[in-house]
């Protein structure tokens, strides 16, 4: 009887144990993966058991394909914030870029070109259009010191009013169906080919970031611009780069966005700027600069567009999927805020 | 201060307190008869761990009733956590804390003060942008219905700073103050709220002797009041000046409190390093070379110096004094193009990198790291490190471009963390992990962090502005060893400091700065504090 006891006493003291190691493992593994990971997992279990169309290969294959263009905006606003900066004019990049893409192929097309030779013209011209306007945002902000978030919203004001007068609104159409059926609906290897460019340019970006000088600058640079200028670094031409390779970033998107939606829209990429911010602040990157890992802004951005997309599957109101968004992003940073917390607390 | 002032100062600050004083005119013996010499302040067993390191361990403390009890001990040795748990920024890992006999639980500094625990920290925690009065009360503002009391507020700062004696305007934004009147406004905020404890982080880092000398007059003032004081200084005439007792910490545990009369400095520095210390400053030997940086009558734009000429040769370790304001750092700013010049002619390694008159130009960090010249900033947080990364890529940042650390463009982070790890251990990083953020280091390992990014390159001409604020003897017998070596392997090195002892040991000449002026070069032989400070006040009092 006693020794009965004893064992019983002994038992749950080993379940409580057991119980506190493995607790303690889960914050372990929380404090050092962060939020995101939690959060994907929880919403891939979560739309896989709510619907039965979730975890099919054609669903993840449009989710995949989906997130490129976020993922990309997102890496172009993380650049522009490891150097302190923004960049709420990569929605209008995107209207305008569309516009002058479309309607140099539409141009070229026309006047009897080859259509090889038309979409060539017309992603420079996407791709011009967008380094043109980083180049903008970067030189008044290095050279002239204005705010960014002043700057970039001027800008977006600017360039959406120039997308908007020369379109009339209206889409363009008439590009050659190369371009959509390549860009837009392509496949190579079976992979759609907005997923292989957004893959490449993912590596590239993490090559830049993490093994080139250029990318510990940006990184210096928001860590502490007065120290980065006393070692010697041309914070402004550093800064200057950032925006026009935030623009470039951006260019790639909206040539996939145009290439999809088969025409010119000087009305899309509204959602973009926030949507890059919030993509970058659940994947950890720092608003206030020097912080910020190219691997939680890409999982960030898929994050997003898989929830999205599992809200449209449970047939939720576009209107309450706004809410559930925001509520995330608070959810994320709050959520962040106590690992960081927690990790000074905690006894190694 | 007038002695008929200090004397009313005293009366009222008797009516407002609890602790009755009977002797009213102030004096030193008579006022520590008078106080209740009972314990204030209790901390038992307190320990507080971080990620990695144990900064405080099993520490326990008391603080009497008008007392000034002085915390000593090298960077990281606990003394900042000890204070900031005490002021409630931290909550202890373990241990408990008595405020006049009963467990208190501190959980913000908000309500650490509300329970007459205020705190100056190093780093201010006043907005620039509001006046001095709307500073002083701060989160507690007088009001009129829903509407700021603004007349009351006026009243009631000038009462506060009158009764400090701190000769400030209340309605002047702080912005506009200098940094050691921004002190000032730090501490009249503690002073505020009359409070039981109070803990003043090297309150004397940014003053003059003169501002110092009032501050400590105020201390001596508060302590008549029964008020306790939690002082953290590193210098040590400053312990002997107003301390009662002093405790000793070392690597987060408490070495021993002992009366103030007993602590010599060696006995001081030998608790605090744990070994007996001969000489805190090497001897270097001058081979005066050639010359490196020869300056000629430079003006800068804003008239901070006025035809200011200089040479500084290899082999030399060239001092360059002054008082805060007299335009000393400024020379080795402009040198390294920091500041905007408006003539004069500035020669590097034999090559003219400026030139008003033919309008040459070459000033630029870049161009100057590239040439030869290395400047450390005196301030480690605004200019010198990105607090929020690690070690090695501080370390690194100033030397990217070198094929030590680059190919091309690329980064080589294989021999960055072989080069940053073997720099590390030879300035004795503690602890010794280079992924470490910064912000987590210890000030005197910030430094060395600091000194170690000119480590890692060639240099001819080393600027050290300020190389030992607020670091501690360990860390800056170190900086000083180095200093040491890199002028005997043939460097130049200009050492612009506040610290004279720092000046008068080490350097082989020496530059006095008055007010943008350049007021005498010492030759070794006349190198001495008297000969040193008659060029510091000498026309200040003339003024």
């Amino acid at each position: 009887m006693n020794s009965n006891h004893a064992e019983n006493v002994n038992e749950n003291l080993m379940e409580v144990s057991l119980l506190n190691k493995i607790i303690n493992l889960l914050k372990v593994i929380f404090v050092k993966a962060g939020v995101l990971p939690w959060f994907l997992i929880i919403a891939v279990i979560f739309l896989s058991s709510a619907t039965d169309t979730f975890f099919t290969e054609s669903n993840l294959t449009t989710v995949a394909r989906q997130s490129t263009y976020l993922v990309l905006a997102a890496m172009a606003q993380m650049v522009v914030l490891l150097t302190r900066g923004l960049d709420l004019s990569i929605g209008t990049m995107f209207a305008m870029s569309s516009v002058t893409t479309s309607m140099t192929m539409v141009a070229l097309a026309a006047g009897g070109g080859s259509p090889t030779f038309a979409i060539t013209m017309g992603c420079l011209a996407g791709m011009a259009t967008c380094a043109i306007i980083g180049m903008f945002n970067g030189s008044i902000i290095a050279i002239f010191d204005v705010p960014p978030f002043v700057m970039t919203l001027a800008t977006s004001s600017i360039v959406a009013g120039l997308a908007f007068y020369v379109t009339g609104g209206t889409p363009v159409y008439g590009m050659p169906e190369g371009f959509s059926n390549f860009f837009g609906y392509g496949k190579v290897f079976g992979i759609s080919v907005p997923v292989c460019i957004t893959v490449l340019i993912i590596i590239g970006m993490y090559i830049l970031i993490n093994w080139t000088r250029l990318g510990r600058y940006f990184y210096a640079i928001g860590g502490n611009p007065k120290a980065a200028e006393l070692s010697g670094i041309n914070t402004k031409r550093v800064i200057f780069f950032t925006y026009v390779l935030a623009g470039l970033i951006t260019g790639v998107a909206t040539l996939l966005l145009t290439a999809r939606l088969e025409s010119g829209e000087s009305n899309i990429g509204v959602e973009y700027p926030l949507m890059s911010i919030a993509a970058c602040a659940i994947g950890g990157v720092s608003i206030f600069g020097g912080i910020g890992k190219l691997s939680g802004v890409v999982l960030g951005a898929i994050f997003i567009i898989l929830v999205q997309n599992g809200m449209n599957l449970l047939q939720l109101n576009s209107y309450l999927q706004m809410v559930a968004i925001g509520i995330l992003l608070i959810l994320a940073v709050v959520a962040d805020n106590y690992r960081l917390k927690l990790l000074l607390t905690m006894n190694e | 201060m007038s002695a008929q002032l200090k004397h009313r100062v005293v009366e009222t600050a008797v009516e407002e307190l609890t602790i009755p004083i009977k002797s009213a005119p102030y004096n030193k013996d008579n006022v520590m008869k008078a106080v209740d010499n009972s314990v204030l302040l209790r901390v038992e067993n307190i320990s507080k761990k971080f990620p990695g390191t144990l900064a405080l361990d099993n520490v326990s403390l008391d603080i009497n009733r008008g007392e000034v009890h002085v915390l000593f001990g090298e960077n990281g040795a606990g003394k900042s956590t000890l204070i900031q748990i005490i002021a409630g920024v931290h909550r202890p890992t373990k241990g408990k804390i008595f405020l006049d006999g009963q467990e208190v639980e501190l959980h913000t500094v908000h309500q650490a003060r509300n329970l007459g625990i205020s705190a100056v920290f190093q780093e201010f925690s006043i907005i620039p942008q509001l006046t001095v009065g709307e500073n002083l009360f701060l989160g507690s503002e007088m009001t009129k219905g829903p509407l700021l009391d603004k007349t009351k507020l006026r009243d009631r700062a000038n009462e506060t700073l009158e009764r400090l004696g701190f000769p400030l305007d209340p309605n002047k934004q702080v912005m506009y103050l200098s940094r050691a009147e921004q002190q000032m406004v730090e501490i009249a905020k503690a002073f505020r709220t009359k409070p039981l404890i109070v803990i003043l982080d090297e309150p004397t880092a940014s003053l003059t002797e003169r501002e110092t000398d009032q501050l400590f007059s105020k201390i001596e003032e508060l302590k008549a009041e029964g008020i306790g004081i939690i002082y953290i200084t590193h210098r040590i005439n400053e312990i002997q000046r107003i301390g009662d007792r002093v405790t000793v910490l070392r690597d987060g545990k408490l070495v021993s409190t002992i009366p103030v009369k007993e602590a010599n400095e060696e006995k001081l520095v030998e608790l605090m390093t744990g070994r007996i210390i001969d000489q805190i400053f090497p001897n270097i030997q001058a081979k005066p070379d050639k010359a490196l940086l020869n300056i000629e009558s430079l003006t800068l734009q804003n008239d901070v110096l006025q035809d200011v000429s200089m040479e500084i040769r290899g082999g030399e370790v060239v001092g360059i004094a002054g008082l805060v304001g007299s335009g000393k750092s400024q020379v080795g700013r402009a040198v390294f193009g920091l500041e905007n010049i408006a003539s004069g002619k500035i020669d590097f390694c034999g090559d003219t990198v400026y030139s008003s008159k033919r309008h040459i130009n070459y000033l630029k960090p870049r161009v100057m790291l590239d040439r030869g010249m290395y400047y450390l900033p005196s301030d480690r947080r605004e200019e010198g490190l990105m607090m929020v990364q690690n070690v090695r890529e501080n370390v690194s940042l100033a030397s990217l471009g070198l094929k030590t650390f680059s190919y091309n463009w690329f980064l080589r982070r294989g021999s960055e963390k072989k080069t940053v790890k073997d720099i590390s251990k030879k300035l004795d990083l503690n602890p010794p992990n280079i992924e470490r953020h910064v912000e987590h280091f210890s000030g005197g390992n910030q430094q060395k962090a600091l000194v170690g990014k000119a480590l890692v390159r060639d240099v001819k001409l080393f600027i050290f502005d300020e190389p030992t604020v607020g670091v501690d003897v360990g860390a800056r017998m170190l900086i000083y060893k180095f200093i040491g070596e890199l002028c005997e392997e043939g460097a130049g090195v200009i050492l612009i400091s506040s610290d004279l002892p720092e000046i008068l040991n080490l350097a082989h000449r020496a530059y006095v700065m008055h007010r943008g002026v350049l007021q005498a070069e010492l030759p070794k032989e006349q190198l001495s504090e008297k000969n040193i400070l008659k060029f510091f006040f000498e026309k200040e009092e003339c003024a």
